[in-house]
C-alpha cells in the first residue's frame, strides 16, 4: 500500500471570470519512507500540489488517497482530523504561535487530538529531545534562533507520530550552515523513523538531500527522478 | 473533544497581550452591569419604601367616612354629616362576608397630662379590633378588651411618640394619665409604626375604648355616632367585594333610595397605595431597561474588539487549522475569550453597581436595595452578551480558509 496515491489530479482556481488551471492531470505515487523534493518555478503548481497533499485543499477532480483514505469525500472537520493525525507541517516562516512556549507549541496538535495534559507533556518532551532541543521547552519563539525555531516546528510535526511530513521551503529563512543542520535532521528522521518527508525547495543542494525529485512546470510534472540509495 | 483548561489558558493569554484593550472593552460591560444593578436598586428601594408605608397603615384597609352636610346649598365636605354609628360597624362585621374585622373610630384632639408633662395629641376611641385592622402590635402591656368597651373602662394604649413626650424612658404601663382631666390607666404601649405615606406621625396617638370616649371625652349630641369606620378585608382580592358589600349594606341601613346619593364614602386606601407601588415598579423596570442599553453597547464593544482580534490573529488561526483545529475548536476559542471579557466585566460591574447604589443612598438619601435577583440577572445577562456578541467573530474565524490564513501577513 502506497502512502500517497494521486490520480489524475486537476485543480482549477476561479479568479473572477478567469479560470486558472493550477494542476493538470497529476499522477503521483509515494511510498512510505520516501524522501521526496518538489521543485519548480513559482506558478508551476508545486504549492497547490503541496496544499492538496496536505489536505488543506481539495482537488477539483481526480482522486487523492492518503493511506487509502479518499480525501475528496471528506468534510472540513474530517480533513482537520486527517491533518492532525497523519500530517506534520513545517513552514518556511516556522509558523510558531508567538508568546507561547516551545513546549506548548509542540503540544498543540495533541491538544486538538484530545490527549491528556500529562501525556501531552511526555510526548512533547520526547519530540523536543528528538530534534535536539532538550531543556528549551519553556523558551518562547522570540528567545530562540531561526534554526531552533524550525526545530520546534519539526518537533511539532513529529509529536503526533504522523507518517508524513510536508515541508514548504523549510530552509528558506535560514543561513546555509543552519540549513544543512535542518536537512541533516530531516535525513535522520527519514532513515531512523521511516517517516515520509516531502520538501518543496528552490535550491538544488537542498534537493540533493532527498532521494527523489519531482519537478513541476505549468501545472504538470515534467520530471520524476529517483536516486539510488546513497 | 474540547479541552477547557487549555482553551481558558489560551484565552487569558490572548487577553493579556492587549491589556489596555481588554480593560477598555471590559469597562463597557462594567458600566453596563453596574448601571443595571444600581438602577434596579434605586427602583426596588423606592417600591420597598412605598410597600412599607402601605403595610404601616394596615393591609387590606378600607375606611368609611360619613357624607357631607349641605347647609343652604353649601356642601361642607365629607365627614361633616354624622351618619355612621356603632350599629353600622357591628352590622358590617356581622353581614359582610369579605370583611375580617371592623373598628369604629371616634376621635378628637385632647390635652394629655402626666405629672409635670403635658402633650396635645389625637385620642382615638375604638374597639380592640383596631389593632388587627391596622396590623398594630403592642411593644409592652396588654390591649384593652371588649369587656372594657362594654363597661366604658378608663384605660388607654399609648403611641410611642406620646410615651416619649410624657414619660421619657420610664415604663408607662400601670401609670395614670389625665386626658381632658379624666384619669385613664395606661394598660399598654403600641409598637412604633413611623410616618404614614402623607408624612404624619402615626405614633402620636392614644387609643381608648370607644364607649369611654363617647361618655367622657367627645360626648356628642348623637349617642352611638362614630367619626369613621375602619374595615379590614379578608385579603387583597376581597377588597373590591368588601367595598361592594359595605356599600349595599349601608345604603340599606341608611334607607337610601335607588336614585339618592350615598351619605357616606367608602375609601379603599390599599388600592390607591397599590397603584403608587405599581407605578414605582414600572419606574424601576424602566430604569433597568435604560441601563441595559449601556450593557448592550458594552456587548457591541466586545464584538468590535473580537473582530479586530480575529483579523489580527488570522495567521494564528491558519496555523491552528493546519495542525488540526476543527470548526468548534476555533469558535470556542473566540467565544470563550469574549465570555471571559464579559464575565470579568460582569463581576467588576457587580462590585461597581453595589458600591454606586451605596453612594446613591448615602449622598442622595434614597433607599436603595440591591436584590440578589438583580445581581444574578445582570451577571447572567453579561454572560449572554459575551456569547451573543462573541459568536459572530468566532463564526467568522472558523470559516477562514487555512491556506489563505497561513499566507496572511
Amino acid at each position: 500500500m502506497a502512502l500517497i496515491e494521486a490520480k489524475e489530479i486537476t485543480k482549477i482556481y476561479r479568479i473572477g471570470e478567469i479560470q486558472v488551471k493550477a494542476l493538470k492531470d497529476v499522477f503521483v505515487t509515494i511510498e512510505k519512507g520516501e524522501f521526496v523534493s518538489v521543485m519548480g518555478p513559482s506558478g508551476s503548481g508545486k504549492s497547490t500540489f503541496m496544499n492538496v497533499l496536505g489536505c488543506l485543499d481539495k482537488p477539483t477532480s481526480g482522486d487523492y488517497l492518503l493511506e487509502n483514505i479518499h480525501i475528496g469525500g471528506l468534510g472540513r472537520d474530517e480533513l482537520a482530523a486527517i491533518r492532525n493525525k497523519k500530517i506534520g507541517f513545517v513552514f518556511q516562516g516556522f509558523n510558531l504561535l508567538p508568546r507561547t512556549s516551545a513546549m506548548e507549541n509542540v503540544e498543540l496538535p495533541l491538544l486538538y487530538d484530545g490527549i491528556s495534559a500529562r501525556e501531552r507533556q511526555e510526548k512533547a518532551l520526547e519530540a523536543l529531545k528528538n530534534v535536539g532541543l532538550e531543556g528549551r521547552g519553556d523558551h518562547h519563539p522570540n528567545q530562540l534562533s531561526g534554526g531552533q525555531q524550525q526545530r520546534v516546528a519539526i518537533a511539532r510535526a513529529l509529536v503526533n507520530n504522523a507518517p508524513l511530513i510536508l515541508a514548504d521551503e523549510p530552509t528558506g529563512n535560514l543561513d546555509s550552515k543552519t540549513s544543512a543542520e535542518i536537512m541533516e535532521l530531516f535525513t535522520k528522521l527519514n532513515t531512523q523513523s521511516d517517516i515520509t518527508i516531502i520538501i518543496v525547495t528552490h535550491e538544488n543542494d537542498i534537493a540533493a538531500y532527498s532521494r527523489r525529485t519531482i519537478k513541476f512546470l505549468d501545472g504538470r510534472i515534467i520530471s520524476d527522478d529517483k536516486k539510488e540509495k546513497r | 473533544m474540547i479541552n477547557i483548561p487549555s482553551t481558558l489558558k489560551i484565552a487569558f493569554r490572548a487577553l493579556k497581550v492587549n491589556k489596555m484593550r481588554s480593560a477598555l472593552t471590559m469597562l463597557g460591560i462594567i458600566i453596563g452591569v453596574g448601571a443595571v444593578i444600581a438602577m434596579l436598586a434605586v427602583g426596588t428601594g423606592a417600591s420597598k419604601r412605598i410597600s412599607e408605608q402601605i403595610s404601616s397603615i394596615g393591609s387590606n384597609l378600607i375606611i368609611i367616612v360619613p357624607g357631607a352636610t349641605t347647609a343652604g346649598g353649601v356642601r361642607m365636605g365629607s365627614g361633616t354629616q354624622p351618619t355612621l354609628t356603632m350599629g353600622d360597624a357591628e352590622a358590617i362585621k356581622k353581614e359582610c362576608s369579605a370583611v375580617s374585622d371592623v373598628a369604629p373610630v371616634l376621635s378628637g384632639v385632647a390635652q394629655v397630662v402626666y405629672g409635670h408633662q403635658n402633650w396635645s395629641t389625637g385620642v382615638v376611641g375604638t374597639s380592640p379590633s383596631m389593632l388587627t385592622v391596622r396590623d398594630w402590635a403592642l411593644s409592652s402591656g396588654r390591649s384593652f378588651t371588649d369587656q372594657d368597651v362594654k363597661s366604658a373602662t378608663k384605660v388607654c394604649l399609648l403611641g410611642q411618640s406620646v410615651v416619649d413626650n410624657l414619660f421619657g424612658d420610664m415604663n408607662p404601663v400601670g401609670q395614670v394619665i389625665r386626658i381632658k382631666n379624666v384619669p385613664f390607666t395606661v394598660v399598654g404601649v403600641l409598637a412604633a409604626k413611623g410616618q404614614d405615606p402623607r408624612g404624619q406621625d402615626q405614633d402620636d396617638t392614644i387609643l381608648v375604648p370607644v364607649t369611654t370616649a363617647q361618655k367622657k371625652l367627645f360626648g356628642t349630641t348623637f349617642p352611638g355616632m362614630v367619626r369613621i369606620i375602619m374595615v379590614k378585608a379578608k385579603s387583597i382580592d376581597d377588597l373590591a367585594s368588601a367595598e361592594k358589600q359595605i356599600n349595599s349594606l349601608l345604603r340599606q341601613r341608611h334607607r337610601i333610595g335607588p336614585k339618592q346619593d350615598n351619605d357616606f364614602t367608602v375609601r379603599n386606601l390599599t388600592s390607591v397605595m397599590q397603584t403608587a407601588e405599581e407605578s414605582t415598579q414600572i419606574m424601576a423596570i424602566l430604569l433597568g431597561a435604560i441601563a441595559s442599553v449601556s450593557l448592550l453597547v458594552g456587548g457591541i464593544g466586545i464584538m468590535n474588539i473580537m473582530l479586530v482580534s480575529v483579523t489580527e490573529r488570522t495567521r494564528e488561526i491558519g496555523i491552528r487549522m493546519a495542525i488540526g483545529a476543527k470548526t468548534w475548536d476555533i469558535r470556542l476559542q473566540f467565544i470563550i475569550e469574549a465570555l471571559i471579557l464579559s464575565l470579568i466585566g460582569g463581576i467588576a460591574g457587580i462590585v461597581a453597581g453595589i458600591s454606586s447604589s451605596e453612594l446613591i443612598s448615602i449622598f442622595a438619601g434614597w433607599t436603595t436595595i440591591v436584590s440578589p435577583f438583580s445581581i444574578v440577572l445582570a451577571f447572567g445577562f453579561s454572560g449572554l452578551v459575551g456569547i451573543f456578541f462573541g459568536f459572530y467573530p468566532a463564526y467568522k474565524a472558523s470559516l477562514l480558509d487555512p491556506i489563505e490564513a497561513l499566507r496572511y501577513e
